[in-house]
């Protein structure tokens, strides 16, 4: 019996497990583009329309995951995100709760709609984050549970008769709130992120913004900025995905000076100038929550909703979730690589 | 831990209305893909139509009709319309139709149908796969050119498309339709919907779910197939140059509804409901061939005990079994080896004993030869000892006999002592 050279079965695709595969026509495959010119109008430019007209149709899912320590703000920072009540706390749960003894993960999922656009919005708490005497390895849940929805994705993408829209329950976004103690980061922090942001979209937030002045948040900023970098911790949106040029200079200018958002939430309206805004009431003045001189909300508004959206979901699928199915397909039972010995070394080895 | 999910109402402006032209954007970047696939016999005007559906001129060479079998031929095309670059692929057939025995000739067409749904399973089934940037060959949709003999279908038509419909949209053509007057026409049109009918053979239909398009489509789908009319050439009407055919009697415009359903085909098929085409082939298409596939290399969802087993379980066990079978077939070569190895020892130790039989027995046959000469040697020597004897004998009486008498005397003396 003869057999060809060697192949790490761990690189070969499946159907190399089939004994005989499909006879390919003598057909070639692989066509040379031509430029050819246009001379008037076809109408290719209406597939716009129509993707836009059947995304409108399918709707939206997207889940977004909110890390740091209780009373940071986060509940109330995602219902001023999404402009309604969509966090766990407001969503009929005892806001008299006690701090679990571990991490815990709760999802609520809502749907909202705007514009003629439908989503399905899923919010994603885990109190007793950080909240404990020891906090070692509590990041752990959470990368179980956001691996979960990769296994469960993965699960139904492999069946054979697969449904037509695949239910996305994977993490889009993880908002991690820093406390905004003016100094640096804390050693918690650095270990999530280290670790989390190889599996997961992590957006770093500056929680209650409010309580630093103006030089102290950016100085705070610029020394947050620079304890992720020599971390090596790759936040949203990683400088390795920048699709062009285009992309790099957007999201360049966001990273180094913008991020992390200094935010502050607020769910109450108050009267400031005629005008009805978002705001905390304080003694010396009110804080507008949407007003870019007195906090970054809109900034991390913008970004998440209304430009980067899209980008979350598909860095979320075409890289993390691709990492995670290589690497469950690559080990598997831990079988060793197949080789297949060739005659000559096998008659030496007699 | 979902809560089933409650529809809130929001209380100020978000954003995400913006989603779609977020999705938009990304997809212009990417650009698009539209494989379409041409059948028709040699001359019924594929090339003319598809250069005038794309208002451009497309290298194509004239086929002859000569072929022994039918080939496809693939070409991509990059048009760019506004910020719209779209990746065209035209593939045709050619020598439809011309062969002498037809029997095979849908065969090479589901072949390449099949083809670039394998090698989108391929890519999908890599461990390290990159399908975002996958160049899609996968046939989006199958314009089918019907000869305008004006009777009904031919049965290599209906042969044909039988064979593609559970494979790509097709959608039926009437090529040349110049050659078909008005009232021969529609009947012509009606006799072909009810040959494909009767057959069961399933043509792609406009889709008529969305409110904007379903009226527009049903209308469209009444006028299948198309009766369609192509040209390279433009002619002056009025003061504006028009792609027409040009003859005695009159002058056939492309694009004048009046004339023929040139307009209808582009609208339907790249205005309104080209992604339908794309959608439809890979979540309809595409996925019975993947489910027939994986079948076919034995997976199955359901496990033997009737419990679910995802095709991942499938697949290690698979793996492992292919594994164990890779093994247990080392094992067989190497006994193998081992038993022809200890055959081959055997017969040579057979051969080793024979020579040694031989050698033996030689060896006697030797020993009793040379006893035997031996013998006649002792023999030999005593007859020469013997004669020595006797010739020393004669010598000594030769020289008595010359003394004669004390020789007797000496006898006598010899008696009387």
């Amino acid at each position: 019996p003869h057999a060809g050279p060697v192949e790490t079965k761990n690189e070969a695709a499946m159907s190399e497990l089939v004994p005989e595969p499909r006879q390919k026509p003598v057909v070639p495959m692989k066509p040379i583009g031509i430029n050819a010119n246009l001379l008037g109008y076809i109408g290719i430019d209406t597939i716009i329309e129509q993707m836009r007209k059947k995304t409108m149709k399918t709707g939206f899912d997207f889940n977004i995951m909110v890390v740091g320590q209780s009373g940071l703000g986060k509940s109330t920072l995602v219902n001023t995100l999404f402009k309604s009540q969509v966090s766990r706390k407001s969503s009929g749960w005892n806001r008299e709760e006690k701090i679990p003894k571990t991490v815990e993960i709760k999802a609520i999922g809502h749907v909202i709609e705007e514009g003629g656009v439908k989503m399905k919005l899923t919010v994603i708490d885990t109190p007793g984050f950080g909240d404990q005497i020891n906090n070692e390895n509590c990041w752990e849940p959470i990368e179980k549970y956001i691996n979960e929805q990769y296994e469960k994705f993965l699960k139904e993408e492999v069946n054979i008769a697969r449904k037509k829209r695949i239910p996305d329950t994977r993490v889009h976004c993880c908002l991690y709130f820093i406390s905004p103690t003016g100094h640096s980061l804390r050693p918690l922090d650095l270990e999530f992120m280290k670790h989390l942001s190889k599996v997961v979209n992590i957006i770093p937030v500056i929680a209650k913004a409010d309580t630093m002045t103006l030089e102290e948040k950016t100085e705070f900023k610029q020394r947050v900025r620079k304890e992720l970098e020599v971390n090596g911790i790759e936040f949203y949106p990683q400088k390795e995905f920048d699709e062009d040029l285009e992309d790099k200079t957007e999201n360049d200018k966001i990273r180094q000076e913008s991020m992390p958002f200094a935010v502050v939430g607020s769910d109450k309206e108050y009267q400031v100038n005629g005008k009805r805004v978002l705001g905390r009431k304080t003694p010396w003045g009110i804080i507008e929550v949407e007003n870019l001189t007195h906090c970054e909300f809109a900034l991390l508004r913008d970004f998440v909703i209304r430009t980067h959206l899209q980008d979350l979901k598909e860095v979320t699928h075409n890289i993390h979730y691709e990492t995670y199915r290589a690497k469950r397909l690559n080990d598997n039972g831990g079988l060793p690589p197949m080789t297949v010995e060739t005659e000559e070394n096998h008659e030496s080895n007699l | 831990q979902n809560d089933g999910y409650r529809t809130l109402s929001l209380s100020g402006h978000v954003g995400f209305g913006s989603l779609p032209d977020q999705l938009v954007k990304k997809s212009i970047k990417q650009g698009f893909c539209f494989n379409i696939l041409c059948i028709g016999e040699t001359g019924s005007g594929k090339s003319t139509l598809i250069n005038s559906l794309f208002n451009t001129n497309f290298d194509d060479p004239v086929s002859s009709h000569f072929l022994p079998s039918v080939q496809l031929r693939a070409q991509t095309y990059e048009l760019q319309e506004s910020n719209v670059l779209l990746k065209l692929t035209i593939v045709n057939t050619m020598g439809f139709g011309d062969q002498i025995n037809k029997e095979d000739s849908y065969q090479p067409i589901v072949d390449y149908i099949d083809a670039q749904f394998e090698a989108y399973l391929q890519e999908e089934l890599k461990i390290k796969r990159s399908l975002f940037s996958y160049h899609d060959t996968r046939i989006h949709v199958c314009l089918y050119f019907i000869s305008p003999t004006g009777h009904s279908l031919k049965p290599l038509d209906l042969l044909t498309m039988k064979s593609l419909d559970s494979k790509v949209n097709i959608i039926p053509i009437i090529g040349k339709a110049d050659s078909i007057s008005k009232t021969e026409l529609q009947k012509f049109k009606n006799k072909i919907m009810s040959e494909l009918v009767s057959n069961g053979i399933q043509i792609y239909q406009f889709p008529t779910d969305d409110e904007t398009v379903s009226n527009i489509n049903t209308i469209m789908n009444e006028h299948l197939p198309f009766a369609v009319v192509g040209s390279t050439e433009k002619v002056k009407i009025g003061n504006k140059m028009v792609r027409a055919r040009q003859y005695p009697w009159g002058i056939v415009q492309v694009e004048n509804e009046n004339h023929c359903d040139f307009v209808k085909l582009r609208e339907m098929l790249i205005c309104t409901n080209m992604e339908d085409l794309r959608e439809q082939t890979h979540a309809r298409h595409y996925e019975l061939y993947r489910r027939c596939r994986l079948e076919e290399m034995g997976f199955r969802d359901i496990g033997p005990e009737n419990k679910p087993v995802s095709l991942q379980e499938a697949y290690e066990a698979k793996r492992h079994e292919f594994y164990l079978e890779l093994q247990r077939k080392e094992e067989e070569m190497r006994q193998q080896f081992v038993q022809r190895v200890k055959e081959k020892e055997a017969i040579l130790k057979e051969a080793e004993q024979q020579v040694q039989t031989k050698f033996e027995h030689r060896m006697l046959m030797h020993q009793e030869v040379k006893l035997k000469l031996e013998k006649k040697k002792k023999v030999l020597e005593d007859e020469i000892a013997m004669f020595i004897e006797k010739k020393a004998n004669a010598e000594l009486l030769q020289s008595q006999a010359s003394v004669s008498t004390p020789v007797v005397s000496l006898k006598r003396d010899k008696d009387r002592k």
